[in-house]
């Protein structure tokens, strides 16, 4: 589950230093690898080791070497359902949320005073936790919540209307996306300001001077350079949109099963952990395939940077 | 309520101080264990409050999978610090086929006066013939009703006494008649559905748990429960705790465990009737959750084991355990008018139901081991196919009940009541 480690090294695409120029003397060869030791220490510790566990624990059932956890997993009432649900929280919510941030961030570029705060403001989302999230927005779309007081305060319905409800599985659906991407639309914001700030000014200067329209300068200069970015800021998203949980959970509870909600509903109530583990390996697999697709598509050739 | 609270902060607080002094010599005296009442100021009632006048007991607590292990460590190392023990009904059964528990019919024989009900009495003999625990004390789960439902029950119906044709009767009426389906079950993430599926419904139409699981009568309740669904608050699969949508209006007739009303009771406890649950052809069934006493064999001071049970069994500790801990007297006593007013509605209903003509005890699963989550799943995960899937009820009973035989068999758990007692693993016919 804490894949999203993994690909936090695309994010060195958007700050790649200097390449060193001169050969290192022969005595500091050794010093950036010690300096990386640690790191690589507790990640073997810490990452590693578990991971090779839970793998480990998805295929040994009764003590014996079998694939019977994945079979159980794979027909288990809920399980289709997760996949799918899943599956279309990320496709209508990503590409949601990259526009979005997009749009945020090219505007973010044109302004002068006041842009750290207005950048400030659209990221305090980062800081809530995926729960708290959750409940803020049942606060919200609940019986007797805010949404249900306004309309009926402003006589539009009679009385509390459910929406998050298996009866009412579009509006559920809604209501978790529009959460989601409340909640988790500023983590690809950041990443993709950044990616802005190093496209250097001379080109879009360059681009007035022929006279090309703002789209076009969107289009061909701001996109292309921002391909790096925008391959670290979907692989991140990406991978941690498969494994959505908590505010899934706040909002739809059993309605809207998902993946990693279904790990964590084997390992707590069911107490069977080697389906539990089944399921976060799967979550692993999927994760892994996405983020392949991403530096496979969204490849940047190294000579075509600034 | 609120000086009630100080009040108890304030021994709890002073007992900590007086019973954190000896704890040098506390391996010496009656260790009494218990897995229930763990919440530390609970505990420190027990032991200033409900144990004062006892013979002198170090009372300490333990989570249920500690207190298993423990047992079973005493047990084979042969040396014993412990006498007395308290503990659910299912987390004793396992130490008497290990030889754990010392029998006590002599106990049983001094305090039958205090009129503990045959049905829990038996419960304590684990289908032998001698006695293995004293009932402690009892919580169960009931049906909580706000008053504004009332003038909506079906003519003839008695809301102490219904029927699960009156409940359907009574929820379609409402929903009928003011537009919102207001009868709900927890059936959430944390909602103890489960129990109401495999500890009311079921023994209520089939008079079984595990055996009648596919029966022609399982068939037929799936259907009418699946009607019955029709006046459930579609919000019912969000709701975990009964009281919330109590509270919020959402909900006129909720079934939930004694605890997870507490707060709506005790808010406005003028609002509500608590009543017995529905019953069904088979009977009215209900799930006592009773906690018992039983004397570890070789106990260090069995005397003074004795001695504590038959001072907790005394209706006067057994009036003060309510007060102070919200779980019910065994005994039969009357409850004093003083109680908090939510909790003396919730014991008006719990009486109700063990005193029902037609009560039907049914036991928590017992002898699943690390397989009672995937049982309880086997009822959630039918329930899900038949009434919000719309599954054929025959084919996903049979499959179902494919399953539970595989966690039967693996556990090898023999039947508990109502079903009757098997040799070997509990039949799914």
């Amino acid at each position: 589950m804490s894949l999203g480690r993994v690909d936090a090294g695309g994010m060195t695409a958007i700050a790649k230093p200097p390449r060193a120029r001169r050969e290192p003397r022969e005595g500091s060869r050794l010093l950036p690898y010690l300096l990386v030791a640690p790191a690589i220490a507790f990640l073997a510790l810490f990452f590693l080791v578990p991971l090779a566990q839970t793998v480990l624990l998805s295929v040994t059932a009764d003590g014996a070497l079998s694939f019977g956890n994945y079979a159980r997993m794979a027909n288990d009432l809920n399980f289709a359902a997760a996949i799918r649900d899943t599956f279309m929280l990320v496709v209508a919510v990503i590409p949601l949320q990259v526009a979005l941030a997009l749009a945020m961030g090219v505007m973010l570029q044109k302004l002068g005073r006041g842009r750290d705060l207005v950048l400030w403001i659209w990221t305090i989302p980062l800081g809530v936790s995926d729960l708290a999230a959750g409940l803020v927005w049942l606060a919200i779309l609940q019986n007797s919540g805010y949404l249900n007081s306004a309309l009926y305060g402003l006589g539009l319905i009679t009385g509390p209307t459910p929406w998050l409800n298996a009866e009412t599985p579009l509006t559920l659906f809604a209501g978790i996306a529009l959460a989601e991407i409340w909640r988790a639309t500023a983590i690809v914001l950041v990443i993709l300001v950044a990616g802005l700030q190093l496209i250097p000014k001379e080109f879009g200067e360059a681009a007035d001077i022929f006279g090309a329209t703002p789209w076009t300068k969107f289009r061909r200069i701001t996109l292309p350079l921002l391909k790096p970015s925008l391959q670290s800021a979907l692989i991140l998203r990406t991978v941690l949109a498969f494994e959505v949980f908590a505010a899934v959970y706040a909002l739809g509870g059993r309605n809207f099963p998902v993946i990693a909600g279904e790990a964590f509903i084997w390992q707590s109530e069911n107490q069977n952990y080697g389906v539990a583990a089944a399921y976060a390996v799967l979550i692993m697999a999927i994760s892994l395939a996405a983020t392949l697709v991403y530096l496979k598509a969204l490849r940047t050739r190294p000579e075509t940077l600034p | 309520m609120t000086t009630f609270r100080a009040a108890a902060l304030a021994a709890s607080l002073l007992g900590l101080a007086v019973v954190s002094a000896p704890s040098g010599a506390q391996a010496q005296g009656l260790v009494f264990l218990s897995t229930q009442l763990r919440p530390i100021e609970e505990a420190q009632r027990v032991r200033d409050l409900l144990l004062k006048g006892a013979p002198k007991t170090t009372f300490i607590v333990d989570e249920p999978s500690a207190f298993a292990v423990r047992m079973k460590a005493e047990l084979d190392a042969g040396r014993h610090t412990v006498s007395l023990v308290g503990a659910l009904h299912g987390e004793l059964q396992p130490l008497a086929p290990a030889g754990g528990l010392d029998t006590v019919d002599d106990v049983a024989e001094k305090v039958k006066e205090r009129g503990i009900p045959a049905g829990l009495m038996e419960l304590g003999k684990f289908g032998g013939k001698s006695q293995l625990y004293i009932p402690w004390m009892q919580a169960t789960y009931v049906l909580v009703v706000k008053k504004d439902a009332l003038p909506f029950l079906p003519a003839g119906a008695d809301v102490d006494a219904l029927t699960y044709e009156q409940l359907a009767q009574w929820a379609k009426a409402i929903a009928e008649k003011t537009g919102e389906r207001r009868l709900g079950f927890p059936a959430g993430p944390k909602g103890l559905f489960a129990r109401f599926l495999q500890g009311y419904l079921y023994p209520s139409h089939t008079g079984s748990t595990v055996s009648e699981f596919r029966s022609p009568e399982a068939e037929k309740m799936w259907i009418d429960f699946k009607a019955l669904w029709a006046q459930v608050n579609p919000n019912s699969t969000s709701y975990d705790f009964m009281q919330d949508p109590l509270q919020a209006g959402e909900v006129w007739i909720a079934w939930d465990h004694i605890s997870r009303f507490k707060e709506a009771l005790h808010a406005s406890p003028g609002d509500y009737l608590v009543v017995a649950p529905p019953a069904g052809p088979k009977g009215r069934a209900y799930m006592p959750v009773v906690v018992g006493l039983g004397i570890v064999k070789g106990a260090p001071d069995r005397a003074g084991a004795v001695g504590v049970i038959e001072h907790l069994s005394k209706p006067e500790t057994q009036l003060l355990t309510v007060a102070e801990t919200g779980f019910f007297p065994v005994v039969d006593v009357k409850l004093p008018p003083d109680l908090p007013p939510g909790i003396k509605l919730l014991a008006e209903g719990v009486a109700k139901t063990e005193h029902a003509k037609d009560a039907l005890v049914v036991l928590l699963p017992v002898g699943l081991a690390d397989k009672g989550g995937e049982f309880n799943k086997i009822f959630t995960d039918t329930f899900q196919r038949v009434v919000l899937r719309g599954e054929p009820v025959r084919a996903t009973l049979d499959a179902q009940a494919g399953a539970m035989r595989d966690i039967i068999n693996a556990t090898k758990a023999p039947c508990w009541a109502p079903d009757k007692p098997s040799e070997g693993p509990c039949p799914v016919k």
